[in-house]
């Protein structure tokens, strides 16, 4: 076996490939059964970008926190939450990480220091800066992580955040996920600099620009800023530009994109593919290494989703539970 | 021990009470040190009218300056509180809502419920509201109505500062999100205030004075305008009950019901303005619930359906009067009061 | 002078915080010859409505309180006179009367109305009325405090001086109770007379206080001049279980209300103002603790955790048992358990809170008692 050239050893590796692998199959599989009507409501997949949520949440242990956004599935996977009580809420059973009650835009699980997917963009950053004023407080060196997309940087609550988390010096890590579309809008339109690192300039924070499709990449930035921010050395903005395999939601013809323009990023910047071509040509890892977690990916999501249409819905009394109800 | 404080005072005391109880309570907000970073004074302000005065000195670092950017702020306690924290946010003039609703109604007000009960959310947002300060359109209303409206969210308007400290100090100790409005023009009010510790449940309405002819429902200002129009009119010979709701989500549906199933009529006081407004769903709380016990036609009296004025002159219309209460009670009592009004 | 013969009757003060009272009603008609304990009319204070009896022998000659009408306390509102004292004198008296100072100059004369000690069982607060005579001590029972001898501390005061404390836990005596049994709340109480320097007193208890009493009477025989036990704990297992379960548990007005009312044979004597102020007392921190610890130690599945009649019977303390016959929590024939050793009287009418509710009857009990014993 030839000399590992990563900054992870094999475990690791095959840990990070894992997670990537089971958020591409589980929005795979979430892909199919929308289209067959299984699935309520709508959901936003995170396919093609999961070196992103990968690499950064490889720092982060319980007891640090991320607030997520409407695209949030691969952002609970990477941070440990169950893959059962995931699928179990996008089907809307009451086995599921918030009971039937949440669905695919708020699945959370505060154990997991997961605060919740959300389904108004940009919000996510007040709390980030919240949970990590708690932190501060209790000094236990936690840090808060907030993912915001291209189109939601442009919301006041983020960039209010941006200035509080300077101003009060708290371990926050902005990260802006540029796939290159706020919905339907283009980035280069809507957003009025060229570089997120320009924002975080104007803040008094530093910014870092990585190709969000390279899993090391991704990992050796967010290292830094993390540990700067875990020591006290405040917060930073990290922008992962990569790549939206599907449509802003599932049914999303994707009218707006160039010609050939899925084809040619699922050909050459598919990071799951890019990672697994790296490990493999270094060899540090075998293909049917990668292919026996491919297997048994397939079978976990494949159980997840037997196991959440199987299981109950939530009762007529759980309408009234877990809120104050005044009449 | 007990001994004569102001509205004001008195909700300085429940933060420094439970700051000193409880080392996760923390309080934020624009100024409530005052003068951050300023070469003056370390705690110039205190808060703009002087409420948090004196804790820095007490509390330190837990008493925190924030920029001018309640979006951020109010989203950072919502988010301090899922995480562990009991903070005090302080929102100045409740007006400001319109630039962080977001963090209150879709955030906070959600956690609970939306993630199925395995999060919560003890955060207090407190500030002012009310007419009658000059203050003009953007800084004098009474907004309850918008917070009752989500479920999620507890509303207090204390009348009180007896009321003031103890609704406080169960909004702190509350594990849901809790709007704590402080009517501006009861702050220099003094009353009888134990100098100890102490919570009043929620949901409990304060029955302030007892009558068998009419119940008149209000809180926060107008509590007072009710107790004035009901000295005026005990001097006629009609007994008014006055009940303070104190909490207007939870709201205490049975003393308005039991009262009015008494006196058989109602007159409902909300300084908000008129449409879907506190009065009116206390009138159809009532007409669904209580109809038969039901005299004459409910009355409410309400801010009119405008923004507030800044003219001292029109002002002093805007928020109903103990005249106009009393009017309104002596329309219950008339004979007309019994029949529906036909609408033309 | 002729105005010795003239006798006014004035708006009477109950208690520390009375400033004004109603006259609700006359009991007696103008012409009436009036004897010493006879029901002159009722008074409703903010706290709870009374009977004002006479002081004084006479014919009831002026009645000037209105039914309805609010007067300052020793506002005049009737005059007593012997028969043939002219009608003209009597105008006369009435236009020179004036009110005298009001409240608040007599409580810069006389002092703060509260006091607090530092004791070993912490700040206990505490009234102190009259300066001589034999020092009585009065004790309440379960839930309540000072203001339970609102009728009766002034009276007493007239030939004793008359310690009246809030218990540990209770009304603005520190919350936390160390030993919540007799024996601790007895050992409260000595503390208490250890810090204000009074050795011996005659002891006066209500209810829970009655059992305070009989226990430090046991334990420390020397400091107890006297007992005089009124509706009684420690003297039969019975007791209301409902009655203590609903004064802990109660939160609102609506609760307590008909708690409170199972305490007086006359439920219309509870007040607006008496629901409030134990409302507000139970809100404070480290009550709803101290209750409850008081409850399971003294209370618990609702039967008395003490019955100290024997003892007491042994111990030839002078004692007198007073009851009211219509007592809902603590049953009256519980005074017959000391019947052949103390002077027993159970006055008909009153309920649990017979001190307050026959407070005329009560106060002449304690006086001759403690007079004899003393």
């Amino acid at each position: 076996m030839a000399q590992n050239p990563f900054p992870l050893g094999k475990d690791e590796l095959l840990k990070a490939y894992r997670t990537m692998r089971t958020i591409r199959e589980f929005e795979e599989r979430l892909h199919v059964d929308f289209a067959k009507g299984d699935i309520p409501g709508f959901v936003h997949l995170y396919a093609g970008e999961e070196a992103c949520a990968t690499g950064i949440m490889m720092h982060l242990n319980d007891n640090d926190r991320i607030a997520s956004t409407h695209r949030g599935h691969g952002h609970c996977i990477a941070k440990g939450v169950d893959v059962h009580a995931m699928m179990a809420e996008i089907y809307g059973r009451s086995t599921g990480a918030c009971r039937g009650k949440g669905g695919s835009m708020h699945i959370a699980d505060l154990s997991k220091g997961m605060m919740g997917a959300n389904g108004i963009l940009g919000a996510g950053a007040p709390l980030i800066c919240g949970a990590a004023l708690a932190a501060k407080v209790r000094g236990d060196r936690g840090v808060g992580i907030t993912f915001v997309g291209d189109g939601a940087s442009n919301q006041g609550t983020f960039l209010e955040s941006l200035n509080l988390a300077a101003v009060w010096n708290l371990p926050v890590v902005f990260v802006v996920e540029n796939n290159g579309y706020a919905e339907s809008t283009a980035m280069e339109w809507a957003v009025s600099c060229d570089s997120y690192v320009d924002r975080a300039t104007g803040f008094g924070m530093p910014g870092v620009t990585v190709d969000g499709t390279d899993f090391f990449a991704v990992y050796e930035a967010a290292g830094e800023i993390i540990r700067r921010a875990r020591d006290g050395g405040g917060p930073a903005l990290l922008e992962c530009n990569m790549v939206r395999f599907y449509g802003h939601f599932e049914g999303d013809a994707q009218t707006y994109r160039a010609k050939g323009e899925l084809e040619a990023i699922r050909a050459s910047r598919d990071c799951l593919t890019i990672l697994s071509e790296r490990v493999i040509e270094a060899g540090v890892i075998g293909r049917d290494e990668l292919q026996a977690i491919d297997r048994e990916v397939n079978a976990l999501i494949e159980d997840a989703t037997r196991a959440a249409k199987a299981a109950p819905l939530p009762t007529p009394d759980d309408l009234l539970r877990d809120v104050y109800v005044a009449y | 021990m007990s001994r004569k404080i102001s509205m004001k005072q008195a909700i300085n005391e429940a933060l420094d009470l439970e700051m000193r109880r409880d080392p996760t309570v923390i309080v934020m907000g624009e100024d409530i040190v005052g003068g951050t970073g300023a070469q003056g004074e370390d705690d110039a302000w205190g808060g703009v009218l002087g409420v948090t005065k004196g804790l820095y000195a007490k509390h330190g670092d837990r008493l925190m300056d924030t920029p001018l950017s309640e979006s951020a702020y109010i989203g950072a306690a919502v988010g301090a509180a899922a995480c562990g924290l009991r903070p005090v946010a302080e929102l100045m003039f409740l007006d400001f809502m319109g630039v962080c609703f977001d963090q209150i109604f879709n955030q906070a007000a959600k956690f609970r419920y939306m993630f199925g009960g395995k999060a919560e959310t003890p955060v207090v947002i407190r500030g002012m509201v009310g007419a009658g300060f000059r203050a003009a359109a953007q800084h004098s209303q009474m907004l309850t109505p918008l917070f009752t409206h989500i479920p999620g969210l507890k509303v207090v308007c204390p009348s009180n500062a007896y009321d003031a400290k103890g609704l406080l100090i169960q909004s702190i100790r509350d594990n849901d999100p809790v709007i704590f409005c402080e009517h501006k023009n009861l702050y220099g009010l003094e009353c009888e205030v134990p100098a100890e510790s102490y919570a009043i449940p929620f949901g409990e309405a304060n029955v302030l004075r007892d009558g068998d002819d009419v119940t008149i429902v209000s809180y926060g200002l107008t509590v007072h305008r009710a107790m004035e129009a009901a000295a005026a009119l005990a001097k006629d010979g009609t007994e008014a009950e006055v009940i303070d709701l104190r909490t207007l989500s939870p709201i205490d549906w049975d003393t308005i019901v039991e009262s009015v199933e008494r006196t058989g009529r109602l007159v409902v006081v909300d300084e908000a303005h008129p449409r879907c407004n506190l009065a009116t769903d206390i009138a159809a709380f009532v007409g669904q619930n209580a109809f038969g016990a039901l005299k004459a036609g409910i009355q409410m009296v309400t801010a009119p359906h405008t923004p507030v004025p800044f003219a001292p002159s029109l002002e002093d219309l805007y928020v109903p009067s103990a005249d106009s209460i009393a009017s309104a009670v002596k329309r219950t009592l008339s004979p007309k009061g019994a029949s529906p009004r036909i609408a033309a | 002078m002729l105005n010795e013969r003239i006798k006014p009757i004035v708006m009477p003060k109950w208690g520390l915080s009375m400033s004004e009272g109603k006259v609700t009603g006359w009991l007696k008609r103008p012409g009436s010859t009036i004897s010493i304990g006879d029901e002159l009319l009722e008074v409703e204070t903010d706290k709870i409505t009374n009977v004002v009896e006479a002081g004084e022998t006479g014919v009831l000659r002026r009645v000037l309180g209105e039914p309805g009408t609010v007067y300052p306390v020793k506002a005049l509102i009737a005059v007593l006179a012997e028969p043939d004292v002219p009608d003209d004198d009597i105008d006369a008296f009435i236009n020179s009367y004036a009110v005298p100072a009001s409240e608040d100059d007599g409580e810069a004369e006389a002092g703060p109305q509260y006091h607090t000690a530092e004791t070993p069982a912490g700040t206990i607060r505490y009234a102190k009325r009259g300066e001589s005579g034999p020092t009585v001590l009065l004790v309440h029972g379960f839930g309540g405090d000072l203001d339970n001898w609102l009728f009766t501390i002034d009276a007493l005061a007239e030939k004793a001086t008359v310690y009246a404390l809030d218990l540990p836990g209770h009304g603005q005596s520190n919350k936390q109770i160390a030993d919540p049994s007799l024996s601790g709340l007895s050992k409260a109480v000595l503390g208490f007379l250890d810090t204000v320097g009074v050795e011996r007193a005659h002891f006066v208890g209500h209810s829970m206080g009655g059992a305070v009493s009989m226990r430090t009477a046991l334990d420390a025989p020397g400091r107890v001049a006297s007992l005089s036990l009124i509706a009684s704990a420690g003297l039969g297992e019975q007791i209301d279980h409902g009655y203590i379960q609903g004064f802990v548990g109660a939160t609102s007005r609506r609760d307590l209300k008909p708690v409170l009312e199972t305490l007086f044979a006359d439920r219309g004597l509870v007040s607006r103002q008496m629901i409030d102020d134990l409302l507000k007392y139970k809100r404070l921190d480290g009550v709803d603790e101290a209750l409850r610890a008081l409850s399971a130690s003294l209370f618990a599945e609702g039967r008395q955790a003490s019955v100290l009649a024997s003892g007491i019977a042994d111990a030839r303390t002078p004692t007198l048992v007073v009851w009211g016959e219509e007592d809902r929590v603590i049953p009256a024939d519980h005074a017959q358990a000391l019947a052949n050793t103390a002077q027993v009287a159970v006055i008909p009418g009153a309920g649990h809170m017979v001190q307050m509710e026959a407070a005329g009857k009560v106060n002449a009990l304690l006086k001759d008692h403690i007079a004899k014993a003393d």
